[in-house]
Order: C-alpha cells, then structure tokens, then sequence
C-alpha cells in the first residue's frame, strides 16, 4: 500500500451531503476486475446522463477543476453499501484524499487500505474551504497527516483522523504482514478460546 | 473488587481480542465470514499473494447477489453474469469451502441463509463483504460489513483488526400499535438519528417494544443499522433467540446447546453498564411509515405530506429537499397517500423471510394488485414453505410474479430492475438515487405497505385494509 505523508495538489469541491457509495460507483460497474481502472467511471450517473451526455455543471467534468487529487465533499461522504470498488474509484480517478464532515465507516475503513486519506472537518471548515477552492480553481492546498492540517492560501484547517487509521497512512503498513506476525497469539487465542466456547465451533448438519 | 459492569458489546469485543495495539487497534478472531459472488475481488488479493483460505471451515459461500430469480432450469443467458457466479464457484471450490450454489436447495440470501442454518449464533463475531452483515446483530452477535481487502485479510488469517466503536443504546419501550411491523419501527429510528447518526456507533436495540419482537423482526431492524450509520447493531439474546436457533442444521446440538445457552445467558448488557449515547422511542407512536426522498432518512408516517422546501429555512436542506423531489417526481407538501406507483417489489435482506411473506398476503389475499410486481423469497428453503401455506398462490391470484431467491431488485445486478422514471413501492433498504436501477424511483416501507401500494396503486395506509382480516 502507498504511504501518505504530505500531499500538495489542486482540490475539487462536491459540497452535496450523502454522496453514498451507489453515487461513486453504480453497481452495474461492480463486475469490473480492478485492473480495468474504475476512475473513468467514478460518479457515472452524476457525470454522464442516460444518453452518454456529460452535465455541464458537473465539477469533475469541467476543465477547471482536471487533475484535482484532493475532493472536498459533503456530509456522510460514502455512506450506504461495503464496496471497495467505490474506493477504488476514487482513487484510479486520481485523488488521494477527501475532505468531509464525515464518511460512512465502511468507506472511511476502505479508504486506509488503499492509501486513500478521509479526513474529517467540521461542516464549517468543509464549506469555507468549498467555496475557497470555487473561487479560485488553481489554488492549491495542502494536506500533512502529521500535522492533521490542510492549508488553504493563508488559512490552516484541523483535521481529525483515527490514530489507528493515521498510523496504517503514515507508514503504508499491510495489515497481512503485520498480523502474520501476532502468528502465536493467535494460536493460543484458538487453543484457549476452543475450551471457552465449544459451542462456536461448527456444528454437526 | 467489583467488575464493572459491560454492555453486550464490551462482552462481544473483549470475548474475541486476540491482542491490541499501542494505538487502540485490536486483533480479532472470527468466528464465521461468508462470502458471495462480490467477493471476487478478496478471492483475488489472496491469489495474487499465492494464498488460500486460512479456515475453510469457518467461511461458507452462498450465491445471491448475481444470481437469476428466473429460468434457473436454463444456463444463465448473460455471460457476464454467469461468469460472476462460476467464479464465486471456483473461488469456493478451490478454496475447499462450502457453497449454497445457485442449484442448493439451501441457496438464499445470505443474511437469510446464515440465521436459517443455524450457523448465525449469540456471542459469534460475523463478517461479510456486504454492509448488511449487521443482520446477523438480532442473535447478539458482532456482525459488520467489510470492504474487499478486510475479506483477503480475513481469507488469510481469521482475524482483522479493529478500533473499538463507541457504544450506542436505542430504546424502543411500549406497544406498537396494530399494523405496524419492526420496518416501521427501523425507519423511525433512522428519521429521528438521520442516516449518518450512528457513525462511529455499535448499536443495542433494547427496550420492551425490542423484547416484543420475533427473531425475523430483530433481523429487519438489525439489517437497517447501516441506514442509520452503524455498522453494526445487536439485540441481546434471550428465550426467543434460543428458541429460534434450536434444532437448525449447523446449530450446537444437545449438552452443547444447552452448554451454549447458559453462556447465551451471560451476554446480555449489565444492568448499570454504560453507554456512550442513548437514544429513546416511544412505540405506541410509531405509525406506518414511508419514505419519500433519497436517504432512508426521509422517511414520514403515511398521513404525512411531503416536505416543501419553500418553508425550509435552512437553505442547504432547502435545496437538499428540491433535488430529491426533482429525482422522485414528486410535487412539494403533496400528501403522501396522493403518489401514484409503477410497480412493487417484495424481497430483500430486510424483508423477505416467511414472516414478511405473510404480512403481504395477509393484505393481498383475494385481491388484485393494481401494478406489476416481483416476489422474491429471502431464501430457496422460504420459498418451499411459502408454496406449503399456499402463499404463492396468493401472490401469483394478485397478478404478481412469484420468483426465485436472490438480491433481486434490491440491487438490481442480477438483472432485476426498476426502469429508469419508474416508481417503486418495495420493501427493501435503500432508496439511493439508481439504487434499482437507472433512473429509479425508490419507496421503501414494510412488506404489509407494499400490498396496501399494490392493491390501490398509490402509496396507501395498510391499516384500513385489514379491518376484518386475520394477521
């Protein structure tokens, strides 16, 4: 998995609250393995009506805001449904962190393990920040996961961030690795836990 | 000195620590993780590390998101779904795990299959790759959903880790009122919590109006913990648990159930455990409800009208309101039972065990419904009994199509879908934007809702419609 450490980049903003994962990424594109890149169809049905015809107004498809890597977003970002791809759409597409009041849990999970940062402001900061961006496209702001900041022209923000999750980012930790070497006390968890509860081992059909 | 006193899901957690970080993370072991055709991109990580599945016997693969409600005799006709499917089958089979394939007589949903075989118990942990595994929460059980790489890591290990949720408590005390079913009572909870309330939360349903409810009914409330933003919720076992586990096929046997049922008993949150944030209902107002916008939390009592963003005076909400309108065709403040229906669908995680089957037909019985619509049983063994007590010919005598068990046209991948513009009264979990499909329109509501929907053809209370009835 890619470290994030520090991130300096243009930002889009997509201040509409509830942006689920059904909205990143339709179902219909769930089939695709992920070496066929989901970024190209990252918000489909936002970006592209019924007949292939890109809105206008969409952010993401004016020119202004191409090559973003940071996405300032609404409320509850990625809530609804557990699909990674909704993450991996995210990402092929080219950002490497969101900015919003909140994240569904699942998402916010998802986004750790692929290098994804969601980090989290309060509503005002996320709207100030928003308009700061609309007002001036070419800005680029400035995100540091030591520090929990992001710096937008002569304004810091705060952000909040797990431990858990900020610590897995910083370092690029793969998890498999990491628990392959708890390989013993998970030996003795099962040998101890057998006893404790017999009952949670499968039974007879 | 006196322990202190843990809440149900203190117990759940600390019962399944393997160990625990510096920076609050723990390792935990899991009990069952079932997988199903979405599950192909886990199945890949662990093959591309050159990895098998660590505990074939704790994994169990059921077959539902892809797979046809119709023509089963026949090879599926799209490849791409068929190939969704054989994977799911070589991926199991490889793998050395048991598979409810499309041809078991055991095949369903999976967070219908789970409970029904006995393999969903108190005190288990239970992961899946879908964010409805909190299903599972009605035994007393630590079941979320998880993302493609924490099903590799759990594929390989049988353990992930964690940082521990707050704890939330949700108390439903009193009666609910006749009519009203445990849908009712889930989408009241997520209006008043609003969709993102429980981030960050494990939720316990308690109260006595909880207590009063059915095993089936725990699972629907549950299944819509993710609506409200919790990923997980549970409700303490007890005598109904117990009764409901009893005799399942994969269910502990003998001195073993009754060596469980004493630890069952010891799960339940001590009297003065605390949480971290309590929420309350009152049953007895609880009406039925419907939702009328695109998050489960626009959600209003039938007698309600929908909202006008003219009188809004917070502007984001204002245009918050306009834009789910302008996506539902819906007029501002038009009363709720004035919406017009396309179609229904009855199926789903959330709703289509036996005992939602019977609440629709209770209404549907020797009447016509006014709309097309599909019936997809939660599982393969819920369509038999329901062809036993005659409940299919309810729904077929109605005018609506009895199918098989999937995902269906909760999700819409298997093919199952709303036509874009389309309006939907369904007894399903999400009202997402496209959630059914391009364009789709979204009511979600009980089973009972959807017949009273059908037989009249607009959004309708069910209460009328079964004076004189036996339900």
């Amino acid at each position: 998995m890619e470290k994030f450490t520090r991130l300096t980049a243009k930002a889009c903003p997509l201040p509409q609250a509830n942006l689920n994962t059904d909205q990143i990424l339709p179902a219909r594109f769930l089939k695709w393995p992920r070496e066929k890149g989901l970024g190209s169809v990252l918000f489909q049905d936002l970006r592209v009506d019924a007949d292939g015809k890109q809105d206008p107004d969409f952010p993401l498809n004016q020119t202004k805001w191409q090559g973003a890597q940071i996405l300032v977003a609404g409320r509850n970002f990625g809530g609804g449904s557990s699909r990674e791809a909704a993450v991996y759409a995210v990402y092929d597409y080219g950002f490497r962190c969101v900015i919003a009041p909140s994240f569904g849990d699942i998402f916010a999970q998802n986004s750790v393990k692929n290098g994804l940062l969601a980090a989290v402001v309060t509503d005002h900061d996320a709207a100030e920040l928003a308009a700061a961006i609309a007002a001036d496209p070419a800005r680029e702001v400035t995100v540091d996961l030591a520090q929990q900041s992001i710096a937008c022209g002569n304004r810091t923000y705060a952000f909040t961030i797990d431990p858990v999750s900020k610590n897995q980012l910083l370092n690029g930790w793969d998890d498999v690795d990491l628990t392959e070497s708890y390989r013993a006390q998970i030996d003795s968890f099962r040998t101890a836990d057998r006893e404790r509860r017999p009952w949670a081992v499968i039974g007879p059909r | 000195m006196r322990q202190t006193p843990q809440t149900l899901f203190d117990k759940l957690w600390s019962s399944h620590q393997i160990a625990e970080r510096e920076d609050g993370a723990a390792l935990l072991f899991v009990d069952r993780h079932f997988v199903h055709e979405g599950s192909f991109h886990g199945f890949s990580q662990i093959k591309a590390r050159g990895r098998k599945v660590a505990e074939p016997s704790l994994t169990y693969g059921v077959a539902d998101h892809y797979v046809p409600t119709h023509h089963r005799d026949r090879p599926i006709a799209n490849p791409e779904i068929a190939e969704m499917v054989r994977k799911l089958e070589q991926n199991t089979h490889d793998n050395g795990v048991t598979l409810f394939g499309l041809h078991d007589r055991r095949q369903g949903i999976v967070h219908v299959v789970g409970p029904e075989q006995g393999l969903t118990l108190p005190g288990l942990l239970i992961v899946c790759g879908d964010s409805h595994t909190s299903t599972h929460g009605a035994f007393g059980t630590y079941a979320f959903g998880i993302g493609a790489s924490e099903v590799a890591h759990v594929l390989m290990t049988q353990t992930l880790w964690q940082k521990k949720p707050k704890r939330m408590r949700i108390t439903v005390d009193g009666q609910t009122t006749a009519g009203i079913a445990a849908k009712d009572i889930a989408l009241a909870i997520i209006a008043q919590i609003h969709a993102d309330g429980a981030q960050g939360h494990a939720i316990e349903y308690a109260g006595s109006a909880i207590r009063a409810l059915s095993m089936e009914g725990r699972l629907t409330l549950c299944n819509m913990s993710i609506e409200g933003g919790g990923r997980c919720g549970m409700v303490a076992p007890d005598e109904t648990t117990f009764a409901y586990i009893k005799g399942r096929p994969y269910a502990p046997q003998d001195a073993l159930f009754e060596r469980a049922v004493e630890d069952w008993s010891r799960l339940p949150s001590d009297a003065e455990a605390e949480f971290d944030r309590e929420v309350s209902l009152d049953a007895a107002a609880i009406a039925p409800i419907v939702t009328w916008g695109t998050t489960p939390d626009d959600a209003l009592p039938i007698d309600a009208s929908v909202p006008d963003p003219t009188r809004e005076t917070d502007e984001a909400r204002a245009a918050y309101i306009r834009d789910a309108l302008d996506y539902m065709g819906v007029r501002p403040a038009m009363k709720l039972t004035d919406i017009a229906i396309d179609r229904v669908f009855i199926g789903s995680c959330t709703n289509a065990r036996i005992e939602d089957l019977r609440a629709a037909a209770a209404v549907l019985a020797g009447r016509r419904s006014k709309v097309p619509g599909l019936v997809s049983p939660g599982s393969s063994l819920v369509k038999s009994q329901a062809e036993q007590e005659g409940l299919d010919r309810i729904f077929k005598d109605a005018g609506l199509e009895w199918v098989d068990s999937g995902c269906s046209m909760c999700v819409g991948i298997n093919g199952d879908l709303v036509p874009d513009g389309e309006r939907c009264a369904s007894t399903t979990n999400r009202n997402f934007k496209g959630r059914q499909g391009r364009g789709a329109r979204t009511h979600l509501m009980s089973p009972a809702m959807v017949a009273a929907a059908a037989v009249t053809g607009h959004l309708a209370d069910v209460r009328p419609l079964l004076a004189g009835r036996k339900v």
